[in-house]
């Protein structure tokens, strides 16, 4: 495909439906800090109770994820960094939106594996995807390591949406840019505090799944 | 160290050279008498009147491009204490010591600090940046451009095709084929002309191309590096706006 189209239909998935996606699954999770156990339950079965779940999901996250995410890769492979010598605000923004694409890359299949992997391949359910978590959260390293991943996606979701008002020509001048900037940027704040604080909600001992499960999520995690 | 400054008199400077483009790039030290009101150039001339580094030794003058000698061609483009510039315009008084100077290695170097700009003009070509008026008869005069639309045009028309936003674009490198800033700006200033106007579709496709705009990550480094104040970012905005819009209008329009 040309490179015109091909970024662009870049820059559009990382809006709709990814950055659309991390948004639902921020106000998911938002229930487990909320409404602890059972508002989380509910939160995954309204979602898993959509019709076609199957195709949104092919299309909505899988196809987009992944173009997303390899297509990236190579943007920011194609990047000369240079904060050293140009070590303006946005220039660092640039760099950081690269390494944070990266991290989320990385990330983003860690956390699938934990998680939809595991239910694809039939090890746990959806109603064990809560205790799953716990378990994740309540190690200090790896709570550390999600902390800096779901960080990593909200900066370069809510940066990336900058981007995307610009390369849409929908912030012309510089104070649009401005005004986007301090929008975008509280918006990346905004979701990072709502996800730290469902993740806190995980390490709730209410999550603690029975001791059978506990087994079942200790092999998966194994 | 003002002391040291007063009492040697000198300039130092280590310079970055190359005897030809496929041989390794070495650097070299200098030392030049210090003169009041010197900027890089006077310093290079004095390097080239006599040539000797800093250890003594004879060497070959460093070789330098350079022609109005007041910031207005943009030949005289180089890197100076990190940062490209317009070595004409770089004083020697305002420079931290020693002031390291090296070529503007996003372009082909062709000798020490001399560059080949060519893929600028390329790039200019390749966006029609120009108004086409030939023909076989007299059209008259063309319409005149309203006034405040002249104002911001004429801004853009002083980029000196220099090459500074191309050196400071994290995106400008050897593994993309991104045109830059400069031309993507230079489409704006055309299409804004109302003869120009009329090839507007033209030279807005040429951006579509690859390497055209979708090379712009937004560092935008370029707009802070312009030595003539072009919103170059304006520009690359306005230019995803047309295209976008052009895009959309392609696909609706059979
Ligand atoms: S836009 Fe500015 S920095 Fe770029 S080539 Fe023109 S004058 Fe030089
Ligand atoms: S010699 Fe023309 S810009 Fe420096």
């Amino acid at each position: 495909m040309k490179g015109y189209y091909s970024r662009k239909l870049h820059s559009l998935l990382g809006v709709i439906p990814l950055g659309a996606f991390l948004l639902s699954h921020m106000i998911s999770n938002f229930q487990a800090f909320e409404g602890g156990k059972e508002g989380f339950k509910g939160a995954v079965n309204l979602l898993n109770s959509l019709p076609l779940i199957f195709f949104l999901e092919l299309f909505l996250i899988w196809l987009p994820l992944m173009y997303h995410g390899i297509y990236g890769l190579y943007i920011a492979y194609q990047a000369k960094n240079n904060i050293g010598n140009y070590n303006y605000e946005r220039n660092i923004r640039f760099t950081v939106q690269r390494i944070t694409g990266v991290i989320t890359f990385v990330f983003v299949i860690w956390h699938m594996y934990d998680t939809r992997f595991q239910i694809m391949i039939g090890k746990i359910t959806h109603d064990d995807l809560g205790a799953v978590m716990h378990d994740i959260v309540s190690n200090p390293v790896l709570f550390v390591l999600y902390i800096i991943g779901v960080v990593s996606a909200t900066f370069h979701f809510a940066n990336g949406l900058w981007a995307f008002l610009v390369s849409w020509g929908i912030t012309v001048g510089p104070r649009a840019q401005r005004v986007s900037t301090y929008i975008c940027m509280g918006l990346f704040v905004f979701m990072s505090v709502l996800f730290i604080l469902a993740m806190t909600g995980f390490r709730n001992s209410e999550f603690q799944a029975a001791q059978a499960a506990i087994d079942v999520v200790k092999t998966v995690l194994a | 160290m003002a002391q040291t400054a007063a009492a040697s008199k000198t300039v130092k400077f280590i310079i970055t050279r190359q005897d030809n483009p496929e041989s390794k790039a070495y650097t070299e030290e200098f030392e030049v008498p210090y003169r009041p009101g010197m900027n890089v150039i006077s310093a290079l001339m004095e390097i080239q009147r006599n040539p000797k580094n800093a250890q003594g030794q004879t060497t070959s003058p460093v070789c330098w491009d350079s022609n109005c000698l007041e910031e207005v061609c943009g030949a005289c483009s180089m890197v100076i204490n990190g940062k490209p510039r317009q070595a004409c315009a770089a004083l020697i008084d305002k420079l931290e010591q020693p002031i390291r100077i090296q070529p503007m290695k996003t372009f082909p170097v062709v000798r020490d600090l001399v560059i080949d700009r060519s893929r600028m003009f390329s790039a200019l070509k390749r966006v029609k940046a120009w108004i086409p008026i030939d023909g076989t008869y007299d059209l008259g005069p063309g319409p005149r451009m309203a006034e405040k639309k002249r104002q911001w045009a004429y801004e853009l028309s002083k980029c000196m095709t220099c090459g500074v936003c191309l050196e400071a674009c994290p995106n400008v490198n050897e593994k993309t084929d991104f045109i830059g800033p400069a031309a993507i700006s230079q489409v704006r200033l055309f299409n804004a002309h109302p003869t120009g106007e009329l090839n507007k579709e033209e030279r807005l496709e040429a951006l579509m191309q690859d390497g055209g705009i979708e090379g712009c990550g937004n560092s935008q480094n370029c707009v802070r590096s312009c030595p003539k104040g072009i919103p170059l970012t304006t520009s690359i905005a306005e230019m995803n706006k047309e295209t976008t819009k052009h895009l959309f209008k392609r696909w609706l329009s059979v």
